[in-house]
């Protein structure tokens, strides 16, 4: 299958739209403001976290 | 987009990255460290025990503490007072002239509720300091800024062109795709890919307002024969200062004139955030946006009558917010280990980045494109 210009840069795009919350919300205000801008931006680091994991589990299935 | 196109958003990739590459190394390996650098600071330089408050401690008297400081470090003058916005600890900053080199002068720690003075701290020239001027300025002023300003700039170039170029190797994969049963050139393609287009939009904010950072001298400078010179025109062909009045009065005078703001840190007349008469007392806000976006209430330096105070004008407020978008130092511990994280990432993008072009088979540009196409990835069309 050949994917569209959508089909390519949606994830990338939800992730982009998210790291710029998190790193202007800190930037608004403490406490509650702070926490939303530490799982915005946790996000992406959460999502390469299992993309280790699966090319980890990848390689055991292998050998 | 047509084979041709891609092909010179590719070299664009391409020789932005290597041109930059061994400096961007070098940013994120000294920034590393500068993330953290004030609990780094805290943890082998103490701050000074305060004394609990009792009811028959003496008040502050900020006169008392100048000359104090100033009997500290005799034939030192005082460039600039600054204030702990955490706790009721501030600093006078000495050095043997206005405008010494970067690396001399001492600081001397005070509790601002009794103007208890501390004893001086030398300059830093240990490891931390080593790490900032490697990230700043190379060891050459001006200069060095500028040169890192232009590494951040083929920084973007090459960010941008990255998404170019990371379409038509998409055509056929699904997000965040892996192949590392293959080749290692395979895995680390892909690596490179999902790393970079994951991180991107971080990247892309510290890149961009790191390429500002580069700009601060220059921009205060600006401010300084616009905005300053313009709010201190009175003063223009008033002869030069002959004493420092009271900075007790002058602190007073700034907190009357901003009652909801507190004081960040004060420029002495002469230095290069004040004018010949004045000290500037620069006033920040509450919220973590507004403590960055100064304002300076100017106060006449001999009589402390204020002069004027005017909200800075944009080009210096893009500079102030730009600054803590690069640090991620307004966020608490969790943002900075974020930031370290997003760095170490960064660091992985540009070493898998340098290997895939050691390992680049020999094979020209063109047909591997060409090769692009065949095999239905599509070069052409769409992007």
């Amino acid at each position: 299958m050949r994917r569209g210009l959508w089909m390519i840069f949606r994830w990338p795009l939800l992730l982009a739209v998210l790291s710029l919350f998190g790193l202007l919300s800190a930037l608004i205000g403490d406490g509650v403001y702070d926490w939303l801008s530490w799982l915005s931006l946790g996000v992406p680091l959460g999502l390469l976290g299992l993309v280790w994991l699966r090319m980890r589990h990848a390689s055991r299935v292998r050998s | 987009m047509t084979a041709h196109t891609l092909r010179i958003w590719f070299l664009v990739h391409k020789w932005t990255s290597l041109i930059a590459t061994v400096f961007l190394l070098l940013l994120c390996l000294t920034g590393l460290p500068l993330i953290f650098h004030e609990e780094i600071e805290h943890y082998f330089e103490p701050h000074p025990e305060l004394r609990p408050l009792t009811a028959d401690a003496p008040r502050i008297d900020y006169d008392k503490v100048m000359a104090g400081a100033l009997m500290a470090r005799p034939g030192e003058v005082v460039r600039f007072v600054g204030f702990d916005p955490e706790g009721p600890l501030g600093a006078v900053y000495t050095a043997t002239s206005l405008m010494p080199p970067p690396d001399e002068g001492h600081t001397q720690p005070f509790d601002t509720r009794t103007g208890d003075l501390f004893p001086s701290e030398p300059p830093d020239n240990g490891f931390m300091n080593l790490m900032l001027r490697l990230h700043t300025d190379l060891f050459m002023g001006l200069p060095g800024y500028l040169f890192l300003g232009f590494m951040g700039l083929l920084l973007v170039a090459s960010l941008v062109s990255g998404v170019v170029v990371y379409t038509p190797f998409m055509r056929k994969l699904d997000f965040a795709t892996v192949r590392s049963g293959r080749s290692s050139r395979l895995k680390w393609l892909d690596l490179h890919n999902v790393l970079g287009i994951v991180t991107l939009a971080w990247v892309l904010v510290v890149g961009v307002t790191g390429v500002i950072n580069t700009l601060a001298l220059p921009i205060f400078g600006l401010w300084q024969s616009d905005q300053l010179a313009e709010m201190t025109s009175p003063y223009k062909d008033a002869p030069p200062l002959e004493q420092l009045g009271s900075l007790q009065k002058a602190l007073e005078t700034a907190r009357k004139a901003a009652p909801d703001m507190e004081p960040s840190f004060i420029a002495f007349p002469g230095t290069q955030f004040s004018s010949q008469h004045h000290y500037a007392v620069f006033m920040r806000g509450t919220t973590p946006l507004t403590a960055r976006l100064l304002k300076p209430a100017l106060v006449d330096a001999s009589t402390g009558e204020l002069t004027d105070m005017r909200e800075m004008p944009l080009y210096v407020k893009t500079l102030l917010v730009s600054q803590p978008l690069h640090f991620g130092d307004y966020g608490g511990l969790p943002l900075k280990i974020i930031w370290a994280l997003l760095d170490l990432i960064s660091i992985i993008v540009l070493g898998s980045g340098l290997y895939l072009w050691l390992l680049r088979r020999k094979i020209p540009l063109k047909k591997r494109l060409a090769e692009l196409n065949t095999n239905g990835l599509g070069a052409e069309g769409g992007a």
